[in-house]
């Protein structure tokens, strides 16, 4: 299974630069990243401008460029940053965890929820509760991120209003001051999470709840359900011993395929609350035209990604018996 | 009773499948609404008396018989601007189906037709795009092209047909050991032929739901696209990049928030229940299990 490890990281590597070289020269192409510098009044001196370019690497072909970046990343800062202020390294590290913060809670609110309310609609199948269910997953299926983020933050907004006190933060990830030791930190860092975690989980916990119902409904069909009930077993432990474990096997892969969508969720999701994390980060970036940041981004986005599907794999292989990699 | 199953009328595939839609009454009511939505979009945008670009004295009036879904602040009736948007963001959307399907289905069915190198590597990069977070790369390549529709359409369709073709490619793996592509192969048929004759038409119907369900998808990945920025620009419009401009609207003039989100919410939800009903009559095999 080491082995098997080992080769699945090895073939990601030429994806990665394959991914990260097609996005630094599309971002290259795009724009030029001194252009706000130079529609500047008064003009700064040529000197200056020259200056930013060999900086920034513009006076080299765009080969070249891409190879800066490379070493960029072997020394940890990935490149020049048009914003001059950022090294982008650092600020790609602080800007990820704040967001892999929102993505893991959010994950975890969705699997638990999507679980819960597939296996209760497997198990009264056509009943209200299932039709109920079915509704609303659908209608979760249908609904735009941002729409909903919105629609729940300005709910967040009148309950504060409500309730005559701050209650649950709308803007930002934290607040600029806090008053007290870490535990206000805490609870500051937590109450900024409330909303925007929703907002995210409810749209991943759409998908897998109807993808739960599913796998459920075809192990409580199966043979060996069938018996455990023939040979008088009670339903509540042969739901949840036998039934509940092998259903929740498949559940594993599609979480991980759906990580990209969950990462896509949270650049509109933050850019709603108005985060500074990574889908700031990379927004501002692409804005500024700078190639550096944003293959850097991609890059971090993208090993995070695959990193998951193997773990993911390599647990269903735990999970299921019958899976071996050679 | 024998004589009934002698008399019994003979039935096309067409009419096989028409029968099956039908039954799902959901799938059917779903296209009734989606077909007078776009109706109501593509014809009735051209008799509606006012246009996008019209300015009325009526300044952020709420929804009455004059504006029905009211105006915004410089006056604008939102009906247009919400049927303008249902234009370019279903016309997005379509065409990405269409794109997606037709460069992933020859993708797929090649790579899993000829198997072995070719497969490989033409897998690998599917997959390349299916790891990447494709909000993230549409909005790079959205800010490269500009706001022009059918160049974000390419841009969502360049990203999407890695899904068609991984679908395609599995049904024409186990189709391709058939017998009726042996048979061809034995009767001397080209590739092109065997391709194009046979195994496309036969997984023709996995294709088509996929692509139904693909339009969905566009259409909710082309509105957040757009309400980001990346997307349509104005003066052009989207319902997304609608959403957009009313986000700080909704406490005081909800009706710019409310209709084209829903219009959104009608359109992918209604496209869902008609790719679950054409799942039921076109690939009866892909129908989940009915219990």
């Amino acid at each position: 299974m080491l082995a098997y490890a080992v080769r699945r990281i090895l073939v990601s590597v030429p994806i990665l630069v394959i991914a990260t070289f097609v996005v630094f020269v599309m971002v290259s192409l795009s724009g030029d990243p001194l252009s706000p510098l130079k529609t500047r009044n008064p003009p700064p001196p040529p000197q200056a401008l020259a200056l930013e370019a060999h900086r920034l690497h513009l006076d080299q072909p765009l080969l070249l460029r891409y190879w800066h970046w490379i070493t960029g990343v072997t020394r940890g800062d990935f490149g020049p940053s048009v914003q001059s202020n950022q090294v982008i390294g650092p600020e790609l590290i602080h800007r990820f965890l704040v967001t892999f913060r929102l993505i893991g809670l959010a994950m975890l609110l969705a699997l638990v929820l999507a679980v819960l309310v597939g296996v209760i609609s497997a198990v009264k199948q056509y009943s209200g509760t299932d039709y109920t269910f079915t509704f609303f997953g659908f209608l979760f299926l249908a609904m735009p991120s941002f729409w909903f983020a919105i629609l729940l933050k300005e709910a967040g907004i009148s309950f504060n209003d409500t309730v005559g006190n701050q209650v649950l933060f709308t803007i930002g990830d934290s607040s600029v001051y806090v008053d007290g030791g870490t535990w206000a930190h805490i609870t500051d860092v937590l109450g900024h999470m409330i909303l925007p975690t929703i907002s995210l989980a409810l749209l991943s916990f759409a998908a897998w709840s109807r993808f739960q119902r599913a796998s459920m409904l075809e192990v409580l069909g199966s043979d060996y359900i069938r018996l455990a009930r023939a040979k008088g077993l009670r339903r509540g432990p042969v739901l949840t011993r036998h039934a509940l474990r092998t259903a929740l096997i498949p559940l594993v892969t599609v979480t991980a395929l759906d990580l990209g969508a969950i990462i896509s969720g949270a650049i509109v999701t933050e850019n709603v609350y108005q985060w500074r994390g990574a889908g700031s980060f990379l927004l501002e970036s692409i804005q500024h035209d700078d190639a550096y940041a944003v293959a850097g981004w991609l890059l971090i986005a993208a090993t995070f990604i695959i990193l998951f599907n193997l773990a993911a794999d390599l647990l269903y292989a735990v999970l299921d018996p019958r899976i071996r990699y050679a | 009773m024998p004589e009934r199953e002698f008399t019994a009328p003979t039935r096309t595939q067409t009419q096989l499948v028409l029968r099956r839609f039908r039954q799902h009454r959901l799938a059917v009511a779903s296209l009734i609404v989606l077909l007078a939505l776009v109706l109501l979009a593509f014809v009735g945008g051209w008799w509606w008396k006012y246009s996008v670009a019209d300015f009325t004295s009526d300044n952020s009036v709420p929804p009455s018989w004059q504006h029905p879904f009211g105006t915004d602040a410089a006056g604008r009736d939102t009906f247009a601007q919400v049927l303008r948007g249902t234009q370019i963001s279903i016309g997005i959307s379509v065409l990405v189906a269409v794109f997606a399907t037709v460069v992933g289905t020859i993708w797929g069915t090649t790579a899993g037709y000829y198997r072995g190198r070719l497969d490989t590597v033409m897998m690998r990069i599917a997959d390349l795009v299916l790891t990447l977070p494709l909000l993230a790369v549409a909005a790079v390549l959205g800010h490269n092209v500009g706001g022009s529709w059918w160049l974000i359409a390419v841009v969502i369709a360049g990203l999407y047909w890695a899904y068609v073709a991984r679908v395609a490619r599995g049904v024409v793996l186990s189709l391709r050991e058939k017998e009726f592509v042996e048979a061809a192969r034995a009767l001397g048929a080209s590739d092109a032929r065997i391709i194009f004759g046979h195994l496309v038409p036969n997984a023709f119907g996995s294709i088509i739901v996929n692509a139904t369900v693909l339009v969905s998808v566009a259409i909710l990945l082309e509105t957040a696209l757009s309400y980001l920025g990346f997307g349509v620009r104005p003066p052009d419009t989207s319902l997304g990049l609608l959403v957009s401009d009313a986000q700080t609207a909704v406490d005081t003039r909800p009706w710019l928030f409310f209709f084209p989100g829903l219009f959104i919410i009608l359109i992918a939800l209604t496209i869902n229940f008609i790719g679950d009903g054409l799942r039921d009559a076109l690939d009866p095999q892909q129908t989940r299990v009915r219990r």
